[in-house]
Order: C-alpha cells, then structure tokens, then sequence
C-alpha cells in the first residue's frame, strides 16, 4: 500500500545518445515531416541519415538523438503518428553495429606525407586522391574512431572534411526492439514472406 | 463515366456523407466551385473569411461527431484556413480542408498566390496531401476522411492543383478498405494492463477520475457512467469533457484546472489514484507538474500512445478506444464503495461555495456569472452552447451545468479567440433543430464579427451574448494579477453592437441589469432570425478560483470575499 505522506520515487532519467532505425514510406515531404516532427517537439537531432531499402517505396533512415528511455519512447510513439511512418526500431538497447563515413582532405607535402600515411595505415582509412601538396582520405568507423583519427591528423592541417552521420544495424538475427504497443505496420522484410 | 477532377471532389464528398461543406471561392479552386453548381445535394456555406469556414468545420463537426468540410483557394485563402486547422489539430476535431493550389507547372515558381499550404500546415494537421494528377483525387479525399474520423480524430488539409481539377479521368468509385501501411488506429490495449489498473483502483481509498474530451469523442459516456457507479469514484473534468458525464451526477465534483473550484483541485492533490480517461494532462490542468498529485498512483487510458507520459509520468497506461477500454473494464470489475472519500469530497464544497459570486449581495451591478446562470435556467439541456476564448469561457464552464455530451462547443487547446461565432454557425448547420447559443466577450467576438452577414445569407436562428466588459478582461486579470494592474492594452471600445447586428440585418438587445437579463434571454429564443444580445457587465470583475500559472494545483487564488465577512481561506 502506498503511503501517502511519501512522494512516490522515481529515478531521474539517464539521458545518452539514442539511435532509431525508421522505415518510411519513399514519398515526397516525407523526410520533411520526420524532421519538422523533431522541430515542433523540440527534440535535437544528432545526426540523420536517410537511403533507399531493398524494397522499393521504403526508404531507411537512421536517427540519432540525445534523450532518456522514457522520452525516447514517446519519440517513438510520436514518429508512429506520422502516417508515412511504416516502422520505427529503437537500436540503443540491443547489440549493434554503428559506422560513419568521413573523407577528409589533409594537407600532405612531400616532407609529411610519410607520416600522414603511417597514421593513415593505423587507423585503417584509405588514401582516394592524391595531390603535390594534400591528400584525401576515406573512413569508415564509429565515431570514435573518426574522431580519433581527425585529432591525429588536426597537426598536418585539415583542409575539408564530411561526414555522413551514422547508420546502424542489430547484430546477428536478433529482433530488434519493436514497442508492442506501436507496431503497426508491415516491415520489409514481410513483403518477402 | 468520365469526370474532371474538380466534379470527383464532390462525387467523393457525396458518398462519404456530406451534405454541407463552408468555404469560400477563389481563383485556384475555381473549377471546383464550378462543378459544385450541379451537385444540388451539398449545400455550401460561404462565410466571410476562411478562418470562419475552417472554425465552422470544426464546429460542425463537434456539434454532430461528423467529418466537418472547409474549402478555401490558394494562397491567402489556404492560409486564412491556418488558425483553424490549429484550432482542430489542438483539440482534435476531425475537419477535412479542400484547397486550391496553381497549376503543377508553376508550383517553385511564385506563382500568383502560390503558397506552400502542405509545408505550412504539417505541424498542424494530422496529415497532409498534395494531389497533382485527377486520378490521385479520389483516394486521396477518401484517405482524408478515414485518417481524419479514426483514431485519435484531427484535421487533414488536401491540396489540389488546377489542373488537376481540370483534367478528365474515369471515375470508378472503390469500396475496398483503405489500405495505408503505415496508418494503424485501431490500438488496443494488452490485458496485463487491466489486470494492473483493476489492481490499483481496488487497493486505491481515495481514487479521483479525470475524464477528457475523450469520453465524447468516443461515446463512452454511458459506459463513464456505470465505472463511476460500480467503483465509486469522484468525477472531475477538463473544459472539453465537460458534459461526458452529467453536470447533476452525484459523483460529478466539476471542472478542475487553473479556473477549477478548489474542492476539485484539493481532492486532486489530495486523492491516492488518478484516474485519467481521454484527457492529456494540458498544462492548463495541472499546474505545476512537480507538485502535482505527488501521492497518486496514476493510470492513463487514451488512444494515442504519444500521450502517455507525455506531461505526467504514468504507472499504468491503457492504449485504445476509450468505451472499448471502458466495456472491458467494467465487465471486470468488481463494485467498491467508498463513502468516506466521496462524502469528504463533498463535504470539501461547503465553505468553498460561499464565495461564489451568485451568493453575494445585490450590489446593483451586473455580473457574467448572473447571464450564465439565467441561460443555464432558461435554456434546456440539449441547447448547444459555443464559447469563445478569455473570462466568459471560464465563467460559462463554471456556472453553465451541461448535462449532455457536445453541448459545449469551444477552442480549450489552441484558446482561439474569434472561433465562438463561426464554430456555431457549424455547430447549428449540423443541429438545425437545436438551440444554439453563442457566448463570446467583447474582444474575442470582433475578430470574426463578419460572420454576423453569414448568419444573415443562411438565415440562421443563432442565438449570441455578447459579455461586454470593456476590456480584453483575461489578459486584464493577468496584468492586475500578476503585472501590479498596469492594463497595457486591454481597454478596448467596441461597435453599438444592437446597430452592428442591426446594420447586418438581424436583431440586437442590451441589457445592463440583472432583472433584464431573463427576459433578454427569453425574447431572444425561438426567433427566426439571429439575435445579439451585448450583457453590459462588471468592467473589472475576475475569474476565481485561480491557479496562477505555474503554481500548485491547490495554491489557488479565491474570490476575495465581500459579505458576509467569514474567514478568508488560505
């Protein structure tokens, strides 16, 4: 029985990083009203990548926002409300695997290409294009490891950079978390089956 | 069968029901307009701007639980719809809005009054479309009604190119269910759910149930009922549940919330269970969210999952149509008694009551609550009645007693001032045999007081107190409140409104004492034609109780007493 004269107690929210996988429909504003639906509830998008599916008409996006479970839920809910939404997957609590892609322009003259390229060959990133005077790089990681390899390089001198923000996928054949109470439409793999 | 586009808006409306629809022509909807010439079994309102046919929709659609239908045209008039789409969204009113767009080859190009009416409109509607080919029209109308009346019900705005009004295409007309994979409204709930909330409420000794437009919009009342009686349960409602459950229910203790009475929101802090069906915990409800109901358990029950733990974190929360939720609950629960709560509830009015403005001395003045009070009198209980937004909103949730469901009609989320006006020339087209009452303040009823010549063109028998106090009074009583009295524009003239209502052709009273109030009222009823009557009230009277904003439920500001001098409450 509760007692009246104690406030119930309720843990105070842990906030972390949130990633969501969203299937929508490929139709046009829809990726205007995902983020408008972030806008107007004022939540702060971290990154977002957007992409085609294997199935044609869904496209796939990966969001990553700042939040705790509970808001991250009603995130969720609210995603579900946007009719264009077929599916929304909440990848924080379950094994995944994270990448981000960066190309990143260094500068590179003879004397400190050696070097730039030893770092290069550690971090495992690739040299696409080779100039007299800089050099551009691709790599694929998570973000730390991004991260890590532009603190490296930052010395040499960075000249440009992008990059795409993260995707994620569950590990193995593991179901991913799907509110049962949300879950409402067919995913694309169903249209196989 | 070959049909342009423009006849396929209205083949589409005539087969989901509609028989009247409020707009207003332009050039960009102007093939529509002209197809609707030959489709004699929808009547077209024309109000006098946009904003009234959106406000009328909505209104139409409160009043009758239908999909209401606002048409406007491109640019100005699609945004004019804006104020009322939001309204609707807010209090999710189902409203479907056909606009004219230019022509798909200058859509990006600025055109002549070109306006992105899908992109200003996503935060506000539940969903939008923009059709540019004749053949999209038919399903997407279709869509626009199915998506607007299910689920949780809400606006839905339809964008329609010119051409795509005037493009010829066959008209096959399809039954089959709509199929949107990414659109599910029928939730419901999981039975571990029930098992918890029977659980909680038979442990619970001093539950409270906080019924919301909810029980309307899904015809729960019945269902409302019978929990109350099984379980025995306090009622309080919000501004827009107002008439879920009768007015004169011994169970029913009221509206709670900023303007609640404080026995309401006492037992509301005070209870150990809340109840919430169909509501959503507004800010306008709750006050401060820290301090509120800080030793209930609360269970949740509303069909969109987005508002569970939204504002109040929930122990247990119940997705679904609330009277399918409500039959399965009462089917299982076992009755309760609970004399010792209720009766100290009660009981809890006692004092409290005494500074209601009614039981105060004739000072000669006219107050609003005496006009409430004689219409609550006068009027039976299916008259409609449709508020606008301030001080007389307030006073006509606290002293009109509804005791039926969509009797009261008016903006609690948005808080749209000008919307009484329009919404009742809705509210009336769908309930032509009912009484319609327009309550508005001085303030709020100039801003859509052109509506007056819509009455007039309709013929409409509406029946409008206007309370004039002189001032925008609740931003009056906010700046006395809490801005030391300085009225930084809220003095505010207004027309002769018996001349105003007069020049409109229609007719006008004033009344500015209290033993003219009835007969006012009783000459007024059952006329043919729209009467205004300006009640002349107390220029600086104020709204109490009052939660001041921000503040504690039950840290509310009461009606300073005059006489009898008692003990003022703290």
């Amino acid at each position: 029985m509760l007692n009246p004269n104690e406030p119930i107690q309720r843990k105070a929210p842990q906030r972390q990083l949130h990633t969501f996988a969203v299937y929508a429909e490929d139709k046009p504003g829809v990726l205007s009203r995902i983020t408008s639906l972030f806008r107007r509830r004022a939540y702060n998008i971290d990154s977002l990548t957007a992409g085609h599916t294997d199935v044609p008409g869904v496209s796939r996006l990966t969001v990553v926002l700042e939040s705790d479970d509970a808001e991250a839920r009603l995130i969720e809910a609210n995603l579900y409300k946007l009719v264009n939404v077929l599916r929304v997957e909440d990848l924080t609590h379950v094994a995944t695997m994270k990448r981000d892609l960066a190309l990143i322009k260094v500068k590179a003259n003879a004397e400190a290409r050696p070097q730039v390229m030893q770092m290069i060959e550690v971090f495992r990133a690739r040299i696409i294009d080779v100039a007299p005077e800089s050099l551009v790089l691709e790599i694929t990681g998570t973000e730390d490891k991004i991260d890590g390899l532009l603190e490296i390089l930052s010395p040499f001198g960075i000249i440009e950079m992008v990059r795409t923000g993260g995707v994620a996928m569950t590990r193995g054949s593991e179901a991913t978390t799907i509110h049962p109470h949300f879950v409402h439409a067919r995913v694309p793999q169903d249209k196989n089956s | 069968m070959k049909r342009t586009g423009a006849q396929l808006i209205w083949e589409v409306l005539t087969r989901e029901g509609v028989d009247t629809v409020f707009g207003y022509p332009g050039g960009a909807i102007l093939p529509a307009y002209d197809a609707l010439v030959d489709y004699k079994n929808i009547h077209h309102v024309l109000t006098r701007h946009e904003q009234g046919a959106s406000h009328a929709a909505d209104g139409y659609a409160r009043a009758s639980g239908k999909v209401g239908v606002a048409i406007a045209t491109s640019g100005p008039g699609a945004t004019n719809l804006v104020t009322g789409i939001a309204t609707a969204n807010m209090d999710s009113s189902p409203i479907v809005c056909i606009t004219g767009q230019v022509g798909s080859d200058v859509i990006g190009k600025d055109a002549f009054q070109e306006c992105d009416i899908t992109g200003i409109t996503q935060p506000v509607t539940k969903h939008n479309y923009l059709v540019t080919r004749a053949e999209d029209i038919v399903r997407v109308i279709r869509e626009a009604f199915y998506v607007a009346r299910s689920g949780r019900p809400g606006p839905v705005l339809v964008d329609i190119t010119k051409d795509a009004q005037n493009q010829e295409v066959e008209f096959v007309w399809d039954e089959s269910p709509i199929e949107l994979p990414g659109y599910r409204p029928d939730l419901s709930a999981l039975p571990e759910e029930f098992d918890r909330a029977l659980q909680l409420l038979s442990e619970s000794k001093r539950p409270i149930i906080l019924a919301g437009q909810g029980i309307i919009m899904s015809g729960a009342e019945e269902e409302l009922r019978k929990l109350v009686e099984a379980a025995h349960v306090p009622v309080a409602l919000t501004l827009l549940g107002l008439g879920g459950l009768p007015a004169g229910h011994a169970c029913n203790i009221g509206m709670m919330g900023m303007h609640g009475e404080a026995w309401v929101n006492t037992a509301i802090q005070e209870a150990d269970l809340l109840i919430a069906l169909g509501m959503r915990f507004d800010d306008r409800v709750t006050g401060d969210l820290a301090t509120y109901a800080q030793n209930a358990k609360k269970i949740h029950v509303d069909i969109d999952p987005a508002e569970i733990d939204k504002n109040v974190k929930v122990d247990v929360g119940i997705v679904g149509d609330l009277r399918a939720v409500l039959t399965t609950f009462n089917e299982r629960l076992k009755p309760q008694k609970r004399e010792a709560w209720v009766s100290y509830v009660e009981q809890s009015r006692g004092e409290a009551e005494q500074h209601d403005i009614l039981k105060a001395a004739d000072d000669g003045m006219l107050y609003a609550a005496h006009v409430i009070d004689e219409l609550r009198k006068l009027t039976n209980d299916d008259a409609i009645i449709v508020t606008d937004v301030g001080q007389h909103q307030m006073w006509e949730a606290q002293y009109y007693a509804h005791n039926k469901p969509r009797t009261l009609i008016t903006s609690g989320g948005l808080g749209t001032m000008g919307f009484a006006l329009p919404a009742a020339i809705g509210a009336k087209m769908a309930c032509p045999e009912k009484e319609v009452w327009v309550i508005a303040g001085d303030g709020g009823f100039q801003m859509t007081a052109c509506e007056l010549q819509t009455c007039a063109q309709e013929g409409l028998d509406l029946n409008i107190a206007v309370i004039n106090n002189g001032y925008l009074g609740m931003v009056r009583q906010w700046q006395e409140m809490f801005y030391d009295r300085r009225y930084s524009e809220t003095p505010i003239t207004s027309p002769d409104f018996v001349k105003l209502a007069e020049a409109h052709g229609l007719q006008g009273a004033r009344v500015e004492s209290l033993e003219e109030v009835a007969p006012a009222v009783t000459s007024s009823q059952g006329q043919p034609c729209t009467i205004l009557t300006e009640f002349r009230v107390v220029p600086e009277d104020a709204v109490y109780p009052m939660v001041p904003s921000g503040k504690a439920l039950d840290k509310m500001i009461r009606r300073p007493r005059k006489e009898p001098a008692i003990r003022q409450d703290t």
